[in-house]
């Protein structure tokens, strides 16, 4: 029971706040205790997981694989815990943040949705429920997307439609592909027989795994299919925006690490192109963000180039040796913890700079450094953390998938790693220099928030600051999580035995890389 | 019959790319309808392709008859047909007030969130 209250918890709160969207008081309670309830959830499953191992539970008492399994195992927990307390950071400030015409049509009802789907993306061991709430995540995003009207976010609720749904097209084929060699859709099933499938015939199940790739490659935003997201998500009030950085992008991610991780036998052509994918994906992301004059959109163009580090560590995959996987898958991990706490952080900081100055556009801002020394404060702590610097969180999490880059001798791709690094110092110090630094313009207006908005605006940002000084200066609890996390996705016989699949009974094939690059 | 299914998938997510490459909203719209046809005809042929052999226990025996149609693609494509329906009115929806707001479904004619 307590591995679907994560989903249970979000989905009650959208209800509750649906029948509440008359009284103001009301619907911020409900959004705050959906929010709050959530994270006590995700932390006793966590706490449970870590205790006690893989948490099964077996929807509707059907024993896998003919039903559909929720799966907390120590991959999927970490995942949920860190969206539940991004989740509660990002609805504290949008509380000071959002306007009271989008609270009134829902607003946190959405939200509340979404994390729903998300965590339900995060728990489930079935492919194609996967793909169930991937699309109900998708759904309130799109609503989310558009929330509040006005052309530009219509039109870019436009483009994010259409680029879903084709990648929710692509994810259908591949899973069905997938159903029609092995004929079952649960994931630790079909790795088992997947595995066999592919010795006697390879090309089938790197046709969907091609499939798939694609569909979790256009929702990650990765190069040459990330072209949506700086197009899109600057239209939106900055909480959405934050909320969307930290949650759908990542969701991508763990969908490529969890599928490639566990269910599909390794193709190292497929591992190659991702090796590809990852590099072009750094580079392209870092260099777009350099011409951009917009603060959220160049925080924006980062995503993508972050995610390219995350990538790295699923390309990784096809290495020949099983500890240099391990290290890679937990090094990604870590990556993408890190990267949620430090990209929300920055976009939440972007949303405070706009509530004082009216203005995103690097012209009309200047010499904050004086006047907001605070929010300066926040920003370049996670600045200096995004771009890497010791004695960050970000500063590990590069260390960490550099170092498994080097032992899989991945020399061209680990090159590029530490190169992007420079390239994110140097849009991170551009947005330092013309938003904090440079004397103020003239007719720059600043306007004076309220104690209480202030407040709000500020406080889940210094959080989060707190929270990435602590991960960096204390890295070992998140690392052995994320040790923990990579052991259990890569151990499938391991996993099998959770779900209560006889692996005995299934034939399974070794998920080794004796064939990697 | 496979080979009727897989040229009419082929054609089906070939008319869905043609139509989403069209700079008419419209036509973005059909070319989702269409891409959805694809993929759940797609599902449906790689199941297998079994005629009046449903998986349905007969009356005294433990297990269906030997070579019944796979159920797992049916139950898939029901549910992905129903999801594509309410994705698809929400963005029929869309397209029809981003139509009222600019008076043109040119996408070239829409754009707004160029910086």
């Amino acid at each position: 029971m307590l591995v679907a209250l994560p989903i249970l918890i979000p989905l009650i709160a959208a209800c509750a706040g649906l029948a509440a969207a008359g009284s103001r008081p009301l619907r911020r309670a409900f959004a705050l205790l959906g929010a709050g309830g959530l994270l006590v959830a995700a932390m006793v499953l966590f706490a449970r997981v870590w205790t006690r191992g893989t948490q099964v539970l077996h929807v509707g008492g059907w024993p896998a694989p003919v039903g559909i399994t929720l799966v907390a195992d120590p991959l999927s927990a970490l995942m949920v815990l860190t969206a539940a307390v991004l989740n509660a950071a990002v609805t504290v400030y949008a509380l000071g943040d959002i306007d009271a015409r989008r609270q009134r049509h829902g607003y946190f009802s959405f939200i509340h949705v979404m994390l729903g789907g998300v965590c339900g993306a995060f728990l489930t061991g079935d492919l194609f429920n996967l793909y169930v709430w991937f699309e109900v995540m998708l759904i309130s995003s799109f609503v989310l997307m558009v929330l509040g009207g006005g052309r530009p976010q219509l039109e870019a609720g436009t483009k994010y439609v259409t680029l879903s749904l084709m990648s929710s097209a692509l994810f259908l084929s591949g899973v069905g592909i997938l159903s029609g060699i092995a004929h079952t859709l649960h994931m630790a099933d079909l790795a088992g027989r997947l595995a066999v499938a592919a010795v006697e015939r390879p090309w089938p199940a790197t046709c969907a795994a091609t499939l798939l790739m694609l569909a979790f490659g256009i929702k990650a935003a990765v190069f040459p299919l990330h072209f949506w997201l700086p197009d899109s998500y600057h239209v939106t009030p900055p909480a959405i925006t934050a909320v969307f950085a930290a949650l759908l992008t990542k969701t991508g991610v763990y969908a490529l690490i969890r599928v490639f991780g566990l269910v599909l036998p390794p193709s190292p052509y497929l591992f190659g192109l991702l090796a590809a994918i990852a590099a072009a994906t750094m580079l392209m992301g870092v260099l777009g963000a350099v011409a951009q004059i917009h603060v959220r959109r160049i925080l924006n163009v980062h995503i993508v180039s972050q995610i390219g580090y995350m990538v790295m560590g699923v390309a990784l995959l096809g290495a020949p040796d099983p500890a240099t996987r391990r290290l890679a898958i937990a090094a990604a991990l870590f990556y993408v913890v890190h990267n949620m706490v430090v990209k929300t952080n920055l976009l939440l900081v972007s949303g405070a700079i706009r509530a004082m100055t009216g203005t995103e556009l690097l012209a009309g801002l200047g010499g904050l450094a004086t006047r907001a020394p605070l929010t300066a404060c926040i920003f370049l702590v996670s600045a200096l953390s995004l771009a890497g610097l010791p004695p960050s969180s970000g500063f590990w999490a590069k260390l960490g998938i550099i170092q498994a880059g080097f032992e899989a001798r991945a020399w061209l791709l680990t090159l590029t790693a530490l190169g992007v690094g420079l390239l994110t110092l140097l849009s991170m110090l551009k947005i330092w220099n013309e938003v904090f630094w440079k004397p103020a313009p003239a007719d720059g207006p600043v306007i004076a928030l309220s104690p209480r908005r202030r407040m709000l605006l500020l406080s889940p940002a210094a959080a989060l600051t707190v929270l990435s000084v602590l991960i960096g200066l204390y890295p070992a609890p998140l690392l052995k999580a994320a040790r923990r996390a990579a052991d259990g996705l890569l151990d499938r016989p391991a996993y099998m035995a959770a779900v209560g699949l006889d692996a005995g009974g299934t034939p399974r094939g070794e998920p080794a890389g004796e064939t990697g690059p | 019959m496979l080979i009727v299914m897989a040229l009419l998938v082929g054609a089906l997510g070939a008319a869905a790319f043609y139509l989403l490459l069209a700079r008419s909203s419209l036509k973005l719209l059909f070319g989702l309808l269409l891409l959805g046809h694809s993929a759940n005809l797609l599902i449906l042929t790689s199941g297998g392709l079994v005629r009046a052999r449903p998986p349905i226990v007969p009356r005294g025996a433990l297990e269906p008859p030997a070579g019944h149609a796979d159920p797992i693609p049916q139950a898939l494509i029901l549910t992905a047909i129903v999801i594509s329906f309410a994705v698809l009115a929400f963005a029929a929806v869309l397209v029809k007030r981003e139509y009222d707001l600019t008076d043109t479904d040119d996408t070239e004619d829409m754009r707004q969130t160029w910086l």
